[in-house]
């Protein structure tokens, strides 16, 4: 079960970070900088699952989301939102902006895979 | 040479072998980068006195030492037929100054010898082997030995 | 391949440097008076990256300090705070401290919690957060494995699960769905540990595009699971809302997992689906087993729901389509329905153009790499540098027998060799500029020495930098630094006047310190002027007298004083302050900045203030060099070494000792060196009178008289090592390769003077003149 991954975070070293943990758990991972940057990539790839970060130039992750399920043919794809706070208030504004889950920074590999299987499997 | 039937023979060593100070050395080929013809050598303030001086090697500053001086041999007049052979040793290029070189040859490792303890003279330390080729000895000189101390300083 | 960890921390430490540097370009313009919300976000996100990253890597101390920042940020963000100057400046000494420890973090070394906690305490004050020990405890750090392997056990990944679908399956019978194995399912399933979950999904689950399917599979990874599915609701296929989920379940978790584990499955649908947790003994295995069905609910791989405008599913099993809507029913969706089924490519609805930014801009090139930057080792650079210096040199080589051949300068040959002349100029350039970068990172930490040495004094200052995009060669860079810092702190100190001197003479209280760059003829020049009340001549003077440095009838022009202030040693200051005067002084600063083959001038306006120039070579590759003879070699003196060159005449040349010379130059004594003789090529010469020495400033200040045989040229050499062929040789910087192929040696005028013998006569009984 190889599952193809969108990343998207305007962190260098988060991205780095996270193509490390989905290569290594066997998935295929596809980054892009923010929302902007994401939706370009979404043109070109069909990713089982989206990951993304909150606070970002240009697009943030709200903005990149709220688009993502504008789009009929991108939204039903699972969507994590990357945050540093477990604050329920961020969840609900990430659930209320569509997210699917989320996941808390710094993550732990084996949890992000989690995560991944509770939305994607 | 009628030794040297044997190239390519996995158990022979192949030496350049060369005139310097009116004596028969050797180093091995695969230290060896190119041979080149003398050239007016850039003098180095308070260098020993085997250190011709550095020349341009295309472009790279190259060492060269005056090969008969650090043996202590006879020092002939620099003259026009001098040769330089550029030699690898590690990290470290260097020119070695000799009179001619003489021939490529190709020694079963076990026509090689230790250099004998008697020998006192000083070139007897820039020997790591001796062989003999038709008669004649073949000295095989010791880079390492021969190097100029790195980093020295002579005030 | 190295750790993929290390090279990710790394490479961390470098996005730090990157997003400090943001942070202060942030902080410059909120300074300016720059309220835009996206400044203030930049800032923000500056502070929140370096703490994502840090808390990655498992850096408390970092975690900590740029949280605590970051929630004041946030304030700001959020206009609960406004912040004036002063709350501006105490962020400047934030961005600072948050520099000091990425940079402790990066070398293994640590911050004393003596200078971050009163900068917190400061902030917490002002901005009137208190610290929230909820939230901190909320973020902590879970270090990233660094054996990445070990997580995920090898290539799969994933746990090694059988698929729900290969289970063995029960009939339609009324007893729970056993997913265990045979064997297992004999035994009474309550007498093990677990729990039973009632699961209904309400219809924002589906849209929130979270899938039961799959927390039903994260939950079988805990344990023995059995799925009864309830269908009871599910309406009649012609009136089943395809975006409500008409399903719920009871699922059996035999786990020796604690219930929080077992509720962390469901943590993204907390809150949009009913969710009763109980421990196994406790509960029933369905709420009420008489009026719900039971199914082989778990189907293949498709979503059990997907509530797709398209067709009505989930389909009901068409064999019992019949049964009325409380009967047990098999509910499962059609397994074979096709993925591709349910994501047609729609027609572009209305909500595909709500704004701007939702249609992507199409780009060319490759989309899943970041648009980046290629990184290269900084040796294959040096490599090309090497190559090029040969490129120069080779080509300078063949202009040289161009002319001697006697060629005219009209030929075909000549002209071809200029244009190949212009081309190697370019492409010496641009591999220089290989090997530069913006001098901003460097601007930036002057910001942060105003900050500190203006508040250590009690001065308002106020830095300014122009042409911070001036590129320049990474080691010089690295190299300016102290100098550089030296001269800030310098300006603040010595070169502004008090407030209160300032108001007096009608200057504005704030100080101003000015530092720019740029490219100037083939050189970097880089200036630090202040606009303070400038140099006291007079006491300058004064000073150098009482000291001892100069003859105190010595004619001075105003630049000749200026220049005094580069001799060890000297300070104008009346008392040594805090900041400058600790044996640094800008003695110190001349020899760094000359070690990199530059330049330093000072012009001086009284009343108006202090400029000191700075000119530096391009790249530390070539340099300015001085081609004189002696003794019939050639060699290269560093120009910027030079202070003048002397035509020795019989009244200059006085004899010191047996074996020494000295020269006179306007009142003072310089010692007279045999350039020849100190290098060992000859003995010290009869007599210099007649002869041409150059004049050495030394980097101690002290100058020296060096008697050459000619001056042959002026010009730019490409500087090639000796130390990597031979070692390192007295009085010897490195060598160069001339026009004519040959090599000659670069003087380093400081180690040859240093280590002279100063023997300018030969060995001879005389009798001595003193001058």
């Amino acid at each position: 079960m190889s599952l193809e991954v969108l990343a998207v975070d305007d962190s260098r070293t988060m991205r780095d970070m996270l193509n490390l943990a989905l290569s290594s758990a066997g998935f295929t991972a596809h980054l892009a900088e923010d929302g902007i940057h994401g939706l370009e990539v979404l043109e070109d790839i069909e990713p089982d699952v989206i990951i993304t970060d909150i606070n970002m130039p240009r697009m943030d992750g709200f903005g990149f989301i709220d688009a993502v399920r504008s789009e009929d043919k991108w939204s039903r794809i699972p969507i994590l939102v990357l945050t540093t706070e477990s604050a329920d208030e961020l969840k609900a504004k990430a659930r209320a902006a569509g997210a699917t889950g989320w996941i808390v920074k710094p993550f732990d590999p084996a949890k992000l895979v989690k995560a991944l299987q509770m939305v994607a499997g | 040479m009628t030794d040297n039937d044997k190239l390519t023979s996995s158990s022979s060593i192949e030496l350049l072998s060369f005139r310097v100070g009116g004596q028969d050395y050797s180093v091995d080929i695969m230290s060896v980068r190119e041979i080149r013809g003398s050239a007016k050598a850039t003098s180095l303030p308070h260098a020993p006195f085997f250190v011709k001086g550095v020349i341009n090697l295309r472009g790279t500053v190259l060492p060269i030492i005056d090969l008969s001086a650090r043996l202590g041999l006879q020092t002939g007049e620099d003259s026009e037929r001098n040769v330089i052979i550029v030699v690898d040793l590690g990290e470290r290029t260097v020119g070695l100054m000799v009179d001619a070189v003489s021939d490529i040859l190709a020694i079963p490792s076990e026509e090689m010898q230790p250099p004998p303890d008697l020998a006192a003279d000083d070139a007897r330390t820039f020997v790591s082997a001796l062989t003999i080729v038709d008669g004649r000895m073949i000295r095989i000189l010791d880079l390492e030995a021969v190097m100029p101390p790195q980093g020295e300083e002579v005030a | 391949m190295s750790d993929p960890m290390a090279e990710i921390r790394a490479s961390f430490f470098i996005e730090c440097e990157e997003l400090l540097e943001s942070l202060q370009d942030g902080l410059q313009l909120m300074d300016d008076g720059d309220t835009d919300p996206e400044t203030i976000n930049i800032v923000f996100r500056a502070v929140h990256s370096i703490k994502g990253g840090a808390g990655a890597f498992g850096l408390d101390d970092l975690v900590h300090f740029a949280h605590r920042f970051e929630t004041a940020m946030d304030e700001v963000r959020a206009g609960r705070f406004q912040p004036d100057g002063e709350a501006i400046r105490l962020f400047f000494t934030c961005a600072d401290v948050l520099g000091d420890l990425v940079r402790a973090a990066r070398d293994d070394d640590a911050v004393s919690s003596e200078v971050t906690d009163p900068v917190l305490e400061k902030l917490e004050k002002l901005v009137g957060v208190e610290e929230e020990s909820e939230e901190e405890l909320d973020f902590t750090p879970a270090t990233l494995s660094l054996d990445l392997s070990l997580d995920f056990g090898g290539d799969a990944g994933l746990p090694n699960l059988p698929d729900l679908s290969d289970l063995p399956m029960a009939g339609a019978d009324e007893s729970p769905l056993d997913l265990s194995s045979s064997e297992e399912a004999t035994e009474p399933l309550v007498a093990s540990k677990g729990f039973t979950v009632f699961f209904k999904p309400e219809p924002a689950l589906y849209i929130s595009g979270n899938e039961p399917l799959y927390l039903f599979r994260a939950l079988r990874d805990l344990g023995d699971l059995a799925v009864t599915c309830h269908a009871a609701s599910l309406p009649l296929l012609d009136s089943i809302d395809p975006d409500i989920g008409h399903l719920s379940w009871t699922l059996t978790v035999h786990t020796e997992e604690s219930e929080q584990t077992v509720r962390e499955v469901f943590e993204f649908v907390d809150g949009l689906c009913q969710l009763d947790i109980t421990p196994l003994a406790a509960a029933p295995v369905a709420p009420s087993p008489a009026s719900v069905a039971v199914v082989p609910a778990l189907p293949p791989l498709p979503p059990l729901v997907q509530p797709e405008p398209v067709a009505a599913r989930p389909a009901p099993d068409p064999a019992s389509t019949a049964t009325p809507n409380d009967a047990p029913v098999t509910a499962a969706p059609k397994p074979e329905a096709p993925q591709e089924e349910a994501s047609p490519a729609p027609v572009k609805s209305s909500a595909t153009t709500t704004s701007e930014g939702t249609t992507p801009t199409k780009t060319t090139g490759t989309p899943t790499q970041p648009r980046a930057t290629v990184r290269v080792d900084l040796e294959r650079i040096d490599r090309l540098v090497n190559l090029v210096g040969e490129l120069v040199i080779n080509q300078a080589m063949l202009s040289q027998s161009v002319t001697e051949a006697g060629l005219p300068p009209n030929s075909p040959v000549s002209t071809g060799l200029e244009e190949f002349l212009q081309l190697t100029r370019d492409i010496q350039e641009s591999v220089m500029m290989i090997r530069a970068q913006p001098i901003k990172s460097l601007f930036q930490r002057m910001g942060r020495i105003v900050r500190e040495s203006s508040a250590s004094v009690g001065k308002e200052v106020r830095l300014h930098t122009d042409g911070e995009n001036t590129e320049v060669d990474k080691t010089v860079i690295e190299r300016l630094a102290d100098p550089l810092t030296h001269m800030i702190r310098n300006a603040v100190d010595h070169g502004l006047e008090s407030p209160e001197k300032r108001l007096a003479v009608d200057k504005s209280r704030e100080g101003h310190v000015t530092l720019t760059a740029q490219h100037r003829s083939g050189r970097i020049v880089i200036e630090v002027s202040d606009d303070g009340a400038g140099i006291n001549r007079e006491r300058v003077k004064a000073k150098a007298i009482e000291k001892g440095l100069i003859p105190a009838e010595a004619q001075l022009s105003d630049g000749d004083i200026d220049n005094l202030l580069f001799l060890p040693g000297f300070s104008t200051a009346q008392e040594i302050s805090n900041l400058s005067g600790r044996g640094v002084g800008m003695d110190v600063v001349k020899s760094s900045i000359q070690a990199l083959g530059g330049r330093i001038a000072i012009t001086s306006q009284e009343g108006k203030g202090t400029t000191f120039s700075i000119s530096l070579p391009l790249t530390l590759a070539v340099l300015d060099g001085m081609v004189v003879r002696v003794a019939d070699e050639t060699l290269v003196v560093p120009l910027n070494a030079i202070l003048e060159t002397l035509t020795l005449t019989d009244d200059d040349v006085k004899a010191l000792g047996p074996e020494t010379h000295v020269v006179q130059i306007r009142g003072g004594f310089v010692p007279l060196l045999d350039l020849g003789a100190e290098l060992g090529y000859r003995p010290p010469q009869e007599s210099y009178v007649g002869g041409i020495a150059l004049l050495i400033g030394q980097e101690d200040g002290n100058r020296a008289a060096l008697a050459v045989d000619a001056i042959e040229d002026q010009r730019q050499v490409v500087i090639k090592g000796l130390e990597g062929s031979y070692g390192r040789v007295p009085g010897i910087a490195a060598a160069t390769i001339l026009g004519d192929g040959q090599i000659a040696l670069i003087l380093d005028p400081t180690d040859l003077v240093s280590q002279a013998s100063g023997r300018t006569r030969p060995r001879k009984p005389q009798h001595a003149l003193v001058g």
